[in-house]
């Protein structure tokens, strides 16, 4: 008969409040096979965890069972102190009556029954583990790192700093990220460029740092230390390698009108570009959408132009593949905008802007060279209004989250217009200030006592036009809801941050989890916000939720080290979830049949093809046999087999069998 | 028999690791409250999910089953989901043909992110069950087949 030890935590009160652990205990440590169960305050405490490997010992316990949190969040935890105590870790399982019980039920008989059924399941569970050995898989101490923002470039450069070999790959022709089109930042009113350009150059000299640009993820492949990502390289139509960067076939190129995305479409490029003069790499692509020769087949222009000849017509996308052992998703954020706003006038008023826009226009490398002039007829306006909260914590828009940089930017926003335009007038327009950060709230205070700035608390309804100026109709709730009108040269409005467009796609590719808005979840809220679910790919800046720069290069730091870490091991140890063929020896006996039904259903290919000889050598039959270092243990082949011959280890039929017993046999 | 209003249904569910097990965590960690009906059994996906298990949950007195796991899509292995999406759909007939309350079963998709969307699916599928009453049809049909020896061993 097994032994097993029985621990139901309070969790401090998040158990104990609403089940009566005292009688989880008392009624489990009755059961056929419960050798010892008791409760305590905190089990995952070190007192905790000294009962159980005390227990394991003293009462010879063949089985554990814990009563606690998720499995998610502590199995390691009890798994670790079994082994320390000489149990076979896998003979350790967690009963959830935490998340799964008292947090989601009411202090009631009903819920105390329910936390007896929980353990009880997991106690038939144990009874059928067997222990297992973990797996040992090599990793390959290569790491890929997705988006060219200043968070891809930090963990870039820090993983290379450790020694590792990193590439890094960025969907636009130069790497810089939207960090790269911000004129000044808060809150100390640093240069952008002048503080990220110097990272961009070292990124593209590091010896350790293989950046490809203009380049997607086409799939990943694999699993933690053996990844295996096919890029795809968009065609640039420029020899890089021989292309020296003059610039001459820009000059020359005739397609001129393209609204140029680094400008957020303030300025114009041509179809031969490099979208910022401090581009990284400083060589141009062709843009195949809008360039003459693409369209219409005649042009060539910048050929006759380029001196080395570079122009590429004919090159294709060209697709390889990289061996990785991690992953950094730092593929950053986008802002809302056009049609996102139709009542404050966006995309119908020229002068309506959002506010990378404006960032654009108080660049000194943006179109207007860093004054701020209306996009309209090039005045200087003497009015401007600032509208913060344009579609964020607004459940109406589908954005309730707070977009958490806007509050800063905007008050930078109008400190840099008081800065520019002597005796002009700004408005922000807000619901509450956020300036949560070192130096934030000062900075706010700042532009509202120097430098001004009109601060009115409320909501604006609408934006339109009167007589050629902009009038903007709000409410301020601090004179008791009194409805005020402004008349504004230009309108800027902070618009929500938001997930890029095709984070899903991505997510979907790397098999990592995302939230509503699209954003890509982190694996625990506090405690692992740079790790995903996906052991392996960890996340560094905006593309987790929208956070400004501080926070997004200490998040890109933190999947760094994460990256060393896994890095410093020549193996790793993987948990023994792998489906295996039952094969009682002689191997003749295998229920198998070998229909190869598991190896249709198969995602990994980890099924092989097994011969059975007999002493003649001749073959007595096929039968199937799992390659475990390509299975992932989801066990899709299980439930395909007809035979009943494959089974997967950590889930097999008989322990799910018991599970399924033990709450329906009372 | 006992009536509608005080049958509290017996509901198995099962569920992924990835997706709506972690959906039920997060449902906890926001506090959101739901019936005390169901239990949930953790599969490393619902592509794992042997539909004799629903089955034999009937047959030892469940009133209900739910199976649920990622968005298509969004399947940690791949293609686990789709399997079990197909096998559903395969079943379904079949089940339906066999006599099996098909009603009892109910399919759904709960990610890692929709905590109130497990609440919710727990709450209609009790209310669901209780107004359909316990589930005896199957048990019997299985209690008569032990007694006359065809178990599954058999």
């Amino acid at each position: 008969m097994s032994k097993i030890g029985v621990f139901i935590c309070h969790c401090g009160e998040n158990i104990s409040a609403t089940v009566d652990v005292e009688r989880v205990a008392r009624e489990i440590g009755g059961m056929e096979g419960v050798a010892h169960a008791i409760d305590y305050k905190y089990m995952c405490s070190d007192p905790g965890q000294t009962f159980i490997k005390e227990a394991v010992k003293k009462y010879g316990l063949d089985g554990v069972v814990v009563g606690a949190c998720s499995p998610r969040m502590h199995e390691p935890t009890f798994r670790r102190a079994c082994a320390e105590a000489g149990l076979n870790p896998y003979l350790c399982e967690m009963a959830n009556l935490r998340e799964h019980c008292s947090w989601v039920h009411e202090k009631s008989e009903e819920t105390t029954e329910k936390a007896i059924d929980l353990v009880k399941m997991l106690v038939e569970k144990v009874k059928k583990d067997k222990p297992l050995e973990s797996i040992k898989v090599p990793v390959t101490k290569r790491a890929l790192v997705i988006g060219g923002g200043i968070a891809g470039i930090q963990a870039s450069l820090d993983i290379a700093n450790t020694g590792h070999k990193v590439i890094l790959i960025e969907k636009d022709p130069s790497i810089g990220g939207h960090m790269s089109q911000l004129s000044e930042t808060f809150p100390t009113l640093d240069c952008s460029q002048c503080i990220l350009t110097p990272r961009m150059v070292e990124v593209a000299q590091h010896p350790n740092i293989k950046l490809y640009t203009y380049a997607e993820l086409e799939s990943l492949e694999g699993f933690i230390g053996n990844f295996k990502a096919r890029i795809r390289l968009k065609a640039k139509s420029v020899n890089y390698s021989t292309c020296t960067g003059c610039g001459a076939c820009i000059q020359k190129c005739p397609v001129k009108k393209i609204p140029s995305e680094f400008n957020a479409g303030l300025g114009t490029r041509t179809a031969i570009y490099v979208p910022f003069p401090q581009a990284v790499p400083n060589k141009p692509v062709i843009d195949r959408v809008n360039c003459n020769y693409y369209k219409r087949g005649a042009c060539k222009i910048c050929e006759k132009t380029c001196q080395v000849g570079s122009i590429e017509w004919d090159k294709e996308d060209e697709i390889i593949t990289e061996e990785v052992g991690a992953v950094v998703l730092a593929t950053g954020f986008d802002v809302k905008g056009a049609d996102f706003f139709p009542e404050y006038g966006y995309g119908k008023f020229k002068d309506v802007l959002t506010g990378l826009q404006f960032e654009r226009l108080a660049s000194a490398s943006g179109p207007t060279f860093g004054e701020i002039r209306r996009p309209s007829d090039g005045a200087i306006p003497k009015k401007i209004v600032f509208i913060a909260c344009a579609g964020s914590r607004d459940p109406a828009k589908g954005i309730p989250y707070c977009s958490k940089i806007c509050c800063m930017y905007t008050a930078k926003h109008a400190m840099l217009y008081q800065h520019k335009v002597h005796g002009g007038e700004s408005t922000v327009f807000y619901m509450d200030i956020r300036a949560g950060g070192k130096n934030y709230e000062e900075f706010v205070r700042r532009a509202i006592e120097e430098d001004t700035v009109n601060y009115i608390r409320g909501r604006v309804a609408r934006v339109y036009e009167k007589n050629g100026k902009l009038i903007v109709k709000g409410v301020d709730t601090l004179l008791g809801g009194q409805q005020v009108e402004i008349e504004a040269d230009m309108v800027v409005l902070a618009t929500a941050g938001v997930a890029n467009c095709g984070s899903e796609q991505l997510a979907q590719k790397l098999h990592v989890s995302y939230d509503p808005y699209h954003f890509f979840a982190e694996a625990h809220p506090k405690l692992k916000p740079v790790e995903t679910n996906t052991a392996g790919i960890f996340l560094a800046g905006a593309c987790q939720a929208p956070k400004d720069i501080p926070e997004t290069v200490g998040m890109a730091s933190g999947a760094a080290v994460k990256v060393a870490a896994l890095f410093s091991n020549d193996e790793l140890v993987r948990e023994p979830v792998v489906a295996v063929v039952n094969r009682l020896a002689p191997p003749l006996y295998s229920t198998c049949v070998g229909c190869f039904m598991c190896e249709t259903a198969c995602p990994y290919n980890a099924i092989e093809h097994e011969e059975i000889k007999g002493r003649d050598g001749s073959l007595i039959r096929t039968i199937a046999r799992v390659n475990e270092g390509l299975c992932q243990g989801c066990g899709t082949c299980v439930a395909f087999c007809r035979s009943k011959s494959i089974d997967i280890q950590g889930y097999t039929n008989e322990q799910v069998y018991a599970e399924v017993m033990s709450l329906l046999n009372d | 028999m006992s009536s509608s209003t005080d049958f509290e249904p017996k509901i198995i569910a099962f569920v992924c690791n990835w997706c709506t097990y972690a959906g039920a965590d997060l449902t906890g960690t926001s506090r959101l409250k739901y019936a005390t009906n169901v239990k949930i059994v953790r599969f490393p996906c619902t592509g794992r999910i042997d539909f004799l298990l629903l089955l034999k949950s009937f047959a030892q007195g469940a009133d209900g089953v739910i199976v649920s796991g990622c968005h298509p899509n969004d399947c940690h292995y791949t293609s686990g989901n789709f399997h079990a999406r197909r096998r559903w759909i395969a079943f379904r007939t079949v089940l339906d043909l066999m006599g099996v309350d098909i009603r009892r079963i109910q399919y759904s998709w709960v990610s890692a992110a929709e905590g109130s969307k497990w609440a919710d699916l727990v709450n209609n599928t009790v209310a669901d069950i209780r107004a359909l009453g316990p589930y005896t049809e199957y048990q019997k049909v299985a209690d008569y087949l032990e007694k006359e020896g065809f178990d599954e061993e058999a």
